[in-house]
C-alpha cells in the first residue's frame, strides 16, 4: 500500500474481528483474542483517532474463554456477540450476548445463549442487519434464530442441515439483500440461503462451488443477488445467484487459504481479502459492481479491468480476518494470528478514479 | 610465211601490194621457194579465172529471165487499171443506196429502242413480280443469304414505286417473307442449340436488313445470356454436389462458360463494333460497348461467385486447388486481353487471397484439432496409465506434443508453398505474395496457432472438472520447449520458406505488422507459468486435504500416548516422493542452498525443545518464535515457482505444511497429542528435507506447527527427542 498502514498489537493471538457497525463516525474495531488460559481473554475496542492518526484501545476482561467470533449489533453500539470456548468446559463452545460497559472492565454479560442442545461447536452468532429483535447462531448443522427482543431469549425457529458425512456448517450470515428473514450458511463447498420463516425451506442454493471448503462468503451491500465466496482452494468466486452453475468471476490471487472476503460497504467495487499466505488485497472489480449498472447506459466505466489494487504484505503471520469501516469507507481493517491489526488505506489514485 | 592480215603482204587482203610482196618474197626466199611460190601462185590464179568464168555465165542466165518477166508484168498491169475503174463506180452506186436506206430507216429507230428499252424494264418487273416466289422458295430452301440479297436487290425500286397499287402488294409479300425471315432470324437468336457461326450469320443477316443496331445488341446479349446462365446453372450445380475436384470444375468452366464469353465477345466485336466503326457512329459504339460491358460483368461477376462458392466448399488438397486456380487465373488473363474494358484479374487475385486464406484457415482448424486429439491421446493414457514413471511416457507425450505438431506445421508450410511456386501463374502478383505470406501463413497460421497454444494451454487451468495433474506439468513442459526453441523454429521456417524479409526490406522489421518472437515467447511462457502454478496449487491442495482431514477428524483432546507416526504422514510422504518423482521425469534439478550436514539436521530439529526445556512456559516459547522469525531471514513461504523440480516440489511442499499449519492452529490438544505432533513433525523433518531447495524453508514451518500446536496445548509437555527418534525409525 502506498500510505503506510496504521498498527495495532494485541500480546495474545486472535483470529476475530470486526467492525463495530452501529458507530458511522468513527473507525471502532472489535478484536477478540484467543488464550487458553480462560481468564486471559479480552476484547479490545480499538478507535482510530483521526486528529492523531493513530489508534486508541479500550479493553474489556472476556473471561469465560477464548474467542472464536465476534459480532456486533447494527443498531447498538454496546452490544456484541462473542462464540467463545473454555478449557473448564472441555473447550466446548459456547456463544453470548454482551454489553460493552462505559469504561474498561468486565463485559457485561446480556444473554448466555441455550446452545447446548444444539452442538458443541458454535461457529457464530450474527444480528440480524435491521431487526435488532432477531439474532441467529450456526452450531454444528444446526442454525438457530433467537428472538432476544425482552428479557431472556426465545427460540424462533431452528434448521438442521442433513446429509450423509455428518456435514457441518463452517459459518452464517444474515442475507441484508433479502427483505424476509433469510439466513445463509455456508456448508463445506456449498451455500445454502434459508428461508427461516417457513420453517426451514432452502430458498436457493450454490452447490459444489468451490473444490474445498468454503471459508466465508459476502453479500453485495449495494446489488441484489451479487454474492461472493472464497475458501482453502484459494479462490474467491463472484456470484449472480440466479445462475448457480458458474462464477461471474472466479480469481486465485491467493497463494493459500482464503478466510475471508468482504465488500466494500460503500465501493462494492472493492474487494477485500485475507489468506493464510499472509496477505491482504484490496481487488478491483468493476464489472459487477453496483456503479456498473448505474453507468451501463453510459458504457464510460465498464472497460475498467479487474485488478488487485492494494496488496498488503505486513502481516508475518497467517491473516483470518478483514473488516471494512462503518465510518470512513476507505479503510481496511486486517488482523493476523499474532495479533497484530493493521488499519490500510486504499490507495490515493484508486479513491480519485472512483469518486471521479 | 606468216603474214599478218591486214598487212601489205596479205595476198588475200585489200591492201594487198604485189610489188611489195614480191620484194619481199625474192628477198626472204632462195631460188627454189620462189620457183615453187612463183607456182604455187599461178596455180590459184588459173583456179580463180576460171571460177570467175562459172559466176558470170550464172548470172547472165538470170537476167535474161528477169528481161522476160518484165516483159510480162507490163501486159498484166493493163487490165489491173480497167477492173480498178469498175470498182470505183460501183462503190459510188453502194453510198448511193446506203444514204436512200438510212434516210428510209430513220423514223423507226426511236421506237426500236423504246421497244428493247421496255423490255428490260419488263424484264425487272418480272422479277418484281416473281421476287415473293422466289423469296419463299429460297426461304423455304433455307438459303437465308440469298432471301437477302434477293430482297435487298429489289428493295430499292421496291421502296421506290411503293405507292403504286400493284407493287405495293408486291412490297407487302415481301417484307412478309422478309419479316418471316427476320421472325427466323430472331428465333435463332434464341435458340440455345444454334452454333455461335450460324448465330453470327443471322446477326450479320439482320445486320443488312438494317435491324437497328443496339436493340440487336441487346438481343444478342440477351440470348448469349440465356447460354451462359446455362453453363453458369451448371457450375452452379456442381458446386452444389461437389463430386468432381477443383480442376474438372475450372476445366469445365471454361470449356462452357469461358468459351462462350469468349465466342460472344469476339462475335460482339466483329458484328457489332466493327460494323459500327466502319459506319463511324462513336456514340453507338459507346453504347453497345456499354451493353457489352454490363453484360460482360454481370456474367462475370455470377462465375466469380460461383468460384468462391466452389471455393469456399473445396475439399481438395492444396496442390490440386493451387493448380486449379492456376488455370482460372490463367483464363482470367486471357479474358483480359480480349475483353480490354474491364479487368478481373483484380477480382479473381481476390479470389485466390480467399482461397488462400481459407486454405489456411482450414490447416489452421486441423492443426488445432491434431493438437488437441494429441492433447486427448496424453490424457487419455494418463488416466488408464497407473504408473507413470517408467517407460518413459513423460518423454513420449511431451514429443506427440511438440515435435510432431512442428513436424506438421511444416508440412503445411510446405503445402501451402504451393501457392508461390514460380511456374504457378498468379505467384507473381506482389501483393498476393505478401499477403498470402505474411497475414496468411506468418500471421494467420503459425502466430495464429502459437496463441492458440498457449491459450489452450492456460484454459486447462479452469477446466472442469480438473483433468489428471500430470497434464499441467506435460503442458508446461510444453510451453517452456515451445518458447525455448519451438516459437524461433517456426518463425524462421516460415521466415525462410516465405521470404518474409523480402516484404519488410524498408521497415524496421519490428514494425507492428509482424509480431516478434519475444513477444510469443514470453506469451508461452507467462502460460508455462501459469501452467506450473496451477500444477503447484493442484497437488499442493489434494495434499492438504490429506492433512486437514487427519488433523480435524481426530480428538486430540483426549489423545493417548504416541506409539507409531500417524499413517496419513507416510502417505504424505509417498505422495509427495511420487509427485517429486513425477516433476523429474520433465523438468531439471534445478538450484538448491548447500545442505547443512546431516548432524546439524538433528541439532536443529532439536532447537524448539532446547528452548522449551529452558523456558518453561507457553508464552516463552511463543516469543521465542517470535524472535527467532526476526532474526532468522524472512523467508517468503510463497515465492513464485520455478521451472525446476526441486521449485515444483518445494511449492507443493510449502502448501501442505502451511495446511498443517492452519490446522493444527484450529485445534486445542493435549500433552498426548502434542507428542503426537512432535512425532508427525520428526517424521516430515526426516523426509522432506531433501526435495526442498532450501531446507531452512522446511525448518521454518515445522518449527511454526510445533510452536502452534504448543501454544494450542493445555499441558504442554514435549517428548523426549530419543523416544521421539525411536518412534520415527520404527516407522
Amino acid at each position: 500500500m502506498s500510505n503506510n498502514p496504521i498498527i495495532y498489537g494485541v500480546e495474545f493471538q486472535a483470529r476475530s474481528l470486526c467492525s463495530l457497525h452501529a458507530n458511522v463516525d468513527q473507525d471502532c474495531f472489535l478484536i477478540g483474542t484467543q488464550s487458553l488460559i480462560t481468564s486471559n481473554n479480552q476484547v479490545h475496542l480499538v478507535t482510530l483517532q483521526e486528529e492523531t492518526n493513530t489508534l486508541s484501545p479500550q479493553i474489556y476482561e472476556h473471561s469465560s474463554g477464548e474467542i472464536w467470533s465476534l459480532a456486533s449489533s447494527p443498531t447498538d453500539k454496546r452490544l456484541i456477540s462473542t462464540c467463545y470456548a473454555s478449557i473448564e468446559q472441555d473447550c466446548e463452545k459456547r456463544t453470548a450476548l454482551w454489553r460493552l460497559p462505559e469504561d474498561d472492565g468486565q463485559l457485561e454479560n446480556v444473554i448466555t445463549f441455550p446452545s447446548e442442545k444444539y452442538g458443541t461447536d458454535v461457529k457464530v452468532t450474527t444480528f440480524h442487519p435491521t431487526n435488532d429483535a432477531y439474532m441467529c447462531s450456526v452450531i454444528d448443522n444446526n442454525l438457530v434464530m433467537w428472538d432476544v427482543s425482552e428479557s431472556g431469549v426465545k427460540i424462533v425457529c431452528t434448521a438442521v442441515l442433513d446429509g450423509k458425512g455428518q456435514p457441518r456448517f463452517t459459518t452464517g450470515k444474515w442475507n441484508p439483500q433479502s427483505v424476509n428473514l433469510q439466513f445463509v450458511t455456508a456448508d463445506d463447498c456449498n451455500i445454502k440461503a434459508w428461508d427461516l420463516r417457513s420453517q426451514t425451506k432452502i430458498a436457493w442454493s450454490l452447490d459444489g462451488v468451490h473444490t474445498q471448503i468454503i471459508r466465508d462468503f459476502d453479500f453485495n451491500p449495494n446489488r441484489q443477488y451479487y454474492m461472493a465466496t472464497c475458501g482453502d482452494d484459494g479462490y474467491s468466486k463472484f456470484w449472480d445467484i440466479r445462475n448457480s452453475s458458474k462464477p461471474v468471476i472466479s480469481r486465485a490471487d491467493h497463494s493459500h487459504w482464503i478466510w475471508s472476503i468482504r465488500y466494500n460497504p460503500v465501493h462494492d467495487e472493492l474487494i477485500g481479502t485475507a489468506s493464510s499466505d499472509g496477505q491482504v488485497l484490496i481487488t478491483r472489480l468493476a464489472g459487477i459492481s453496483s456503479a456498473a449498472i448505474e453507468n451501463e447506459d453510459l458504457k464510460t466505466k465498464t472497460s475498467i479491468e479487474d485488478k488487485i489494487v492494494a496488496t498488503c504484505d505486513q502481516h508475518e503471520d497467517s491473516v483470518y480476518c478483514v473488516e471494512w469501516s462503518s465510518g470512513d469507507a476507505w479503510i481496511l481493517a486486517s488482523l493476523s494470528y499474532d495479533g497484530r491489526l493493521l488499519l490500510n488505506k486504499v490507495p490515493k489514485d484508486e479513491q480519485l478514479r472512483i469518486l471521479l | 610465211m606468216d603474214i599478218k592480215p591486214g598487212s601489205p603482204y596479205d595476198i588475200n587482203g585489200a591492201c594487198f601490194n604485189a610489188e611489195m610482196y614480191v620484194k619481199k618474197v625474192l628477198k626472204e626466199s632462195n631460188l627454189k621457194q620462189v620457183i615453187d611460190h612463183e607456182r604455187e601462185i599461178h596455180q590459184d590464179i588459173q583456179s580463180l579465172h576460171s571460177d570467175m568464168q562459172t559466176l558470170v555465165y550464172e548470172n547472165y542466165n538470170k537476167f535474161i529471165l528477169a528481161t522476160d518477166t518484165i516483159g510480162k508484168m507490163k501486159n498484166d498491169f493493163k487490165s489491173l487499171e480497167e477492173d480498178m475503174e469498175m470498182l470505183l463506180s460501183k462503190m459510188d452506186e453502194i453510198t448511193h443506196t446506203s444514204e436512200i436506206i438510212t434516210s428510209n430507216l430513220h423514223a423507226n429507230r426511236d421506237e426500236i429502242s423504246k421497244l428493247s428499252e421496255t423490255h428490260t424494264l419488263l424484264k425487272r418487273l418480272q422479277f418484281v413480280y416473281t421476287l415473293p416466289t422466289t423469296l419463299n422458295k429460297l426461304l423455304t430452301k433455307g438459303d437465308y443469304e440469298q432471301v437477302v440479297q434477293e430482297y435487298l436487290h429489289a428493295q430499292r425500286v421496291l421502296t421506290q414505286y411503293g405507292n403504286q397499287e400493284s407493287l405495293k402488294g408486291i412490297l407487302n409479300d415481301c417484307n412478309n417473307i422478309v419479316n418471316e425471315l427476320m421472325k427466323i432470324l430472331y428465333s435463332h437468336l434464341r435458340d440455345k442449340d444454334i452454333t455461335g457461326k450460324e448465330l453470327t450469320k443471322s446477326v450479320n443477316l439482320l445486320l443488312q436488313l438494317d435491324e437497328p443496331v443496339l436493340s440487336l445488341c441487346k438481343e444478342f446479349l440477351l440470348h448469349s445470356k440465356n447460354r451462359l446462365f446455362e453453363s453458369l446453372n451448371v457450375l452452379e450445380l456442381q458446386v452444389e454436389n461437389l463430386n468432381q475436384d477443383m480442376i474438372e470444375f475450372i476445366d469445365l468452366g471454361s470449356d462452357t462458360f469461358f468459351s462462350q464469353l469468349c465466342m460472344v465477345i469476339a462475335s460482339f466485336n466483329d458484328m457489332f463494333i466493327e460494323n459500327l466503326s466502319k459506319n463511324d457512329e462513336n456514340e453507338e459504339i459507346e453504347i453497345s460497348i456499354n451493353q457489352l460491358n454490363m453484360f460482360v460483368e454481370e456474367n462475370m461477376i455470377r462465375y466469380l461467385e460461383i468460384v468462391q462458392c466452389y471455393i469456399d466448399k473445396n475439399t481438395s488438397d492444396t496442390a490440386i486447388l493451387v493448380r486449379a486456380l492456376d488455370r482460372f487465373y490463367r483464363k482470367i488473363q486471357a479474358i483480359g486481353k480480349l475483353f480490354s474494358y474491364k479487368d478481373f484479374t483484380l477480382n479473381a487475385l481476390e479470389i485466390i487471397s480467399s482461397a488462400a486464406r481459407r486454405q489456411t484457415k482450414l490447416h489452421l482448424a486441423m492443426l488445432k484439432a491434431h493438437f488437441h486429439d494429441k492433447l486427448a491421446t496424453v490424457r487419455q493414457s494418463l488416466v488408464s496409465l497407473q504408473k507413470l514413471n517408467d517407460n518413459g511416457f513423460a518423454t513420449e507425450s511431451l514429443a506427440s506434443l511438440t515435435s510432431d505438431v512442428i513436424e506438421k506445421v511444416k508440412g503445411i508450410l510446405q503445402d501451402i508453398s504451393a501457392f508461390l511456386e514460380p511456374e504457378v501463374s498468379f505467384s507473381t502478383n506482389h501483393a498476393l505474395r505478401k499477403s498470402i505470406s505474411v497475414d496468411n501463413v506468418r500471421e494467420g497460421l503459425v502466430v495464429g496457432f502459437l496463441h492458440y497454444l498457449s491459450s489452450a494451454a492456460r484454459s486447462y487451468t479452469i477446466c472442469i472438472p480438473c483433468p489428471p495433474a500430470f497434464l499441467f506439468l506435460i503442458m508446461t513442459k510444453m510451453c517452456l520447449e515451445y518458447q525455448m526453441s519451438g516459437i524461433g523454429h517456426l518463425l524462421q521456417l516460415v521466415d525462410e520458406t516465405y521470404e518474409i524479409n523480402k516484404y519488410f526490406e524498408n521497415k524496421n522489421k519490428n514494425s507492428s505488422q509482424l509480431s516478434s518472437e519475444v513477444e510469443l515467447a514470453s506469451d508461452m511462457h507467462s502460460a508455462a507459468q501459469d501452467l506450473v502454478n496451477y500444477y503447484v496449487r493442484v497437488e499442493g491442495l489434494s495434499i492438504s486435504q490429506m492433512l486437514k482431514k487427519s488433523v480435524e477428524t481426530r480428538d486430540w483432546l483426549h489423545s493417548l500416548e504416541p506409539r507409531t507416526v500417524r499413517a496419513v504422514m507416510k502417505r504424505v510422504v509417498e505422495e509427495i516422493t511420487s509427485v517429486d518423482s513425477q516433476v523429474g521425469e520433465l523438468f531439471e534439478e534445478g538450484m538448491r542452498t548447500d545442505r547443512s550436514s546431516d548432524s546439524s539436521r538433528r541439532t536443529q530439529m532439536s532447537r524448539h525443545i532446547r528452548a522449551w526445556s529452558s523456558g518453561g512456559t507457553a508464552t516463552n516459547t511463543q516469543t521465542f518464535s517470535a524472535i527467532n522469525r526476526l532474526f532468522s531471514e524472512r523467508i517468503d513461504i510463497f515465492s513464485p515457482v520455478q521451472f525446476s523440480r526441486v521449485s515444483i516440489t518445494t511449492g507443493i511442499i510449502k502448501i501442505s505444511l502451511k495446511t498443517l499449519l492452519e490446522c493444527v492452529r484450529l485445534r486445542t490438544f493435549n500433552r498426548y497429542g502434542l507428542q503426537q505432533v512432535q512425532v508427525d513433525i520428526h517424521y516430515l523433518q526426516l523426509y522432506l528435507w531433501r526435495f526442498v531447495s532450501d531446507e531452512n524453508l522446511v525448518h521454518l514451518l515445522l518449527d511454526e506447527i510445533l510452536s502452534s500446536s504448543v501454544h494450542r496445548c493445555l499441558n504442554p509437555v514435549l517428548m523426549e527427542p530419543s523416544v521421539v527418534e525411536i518412534i520415527c525409525e520404527r516407522g
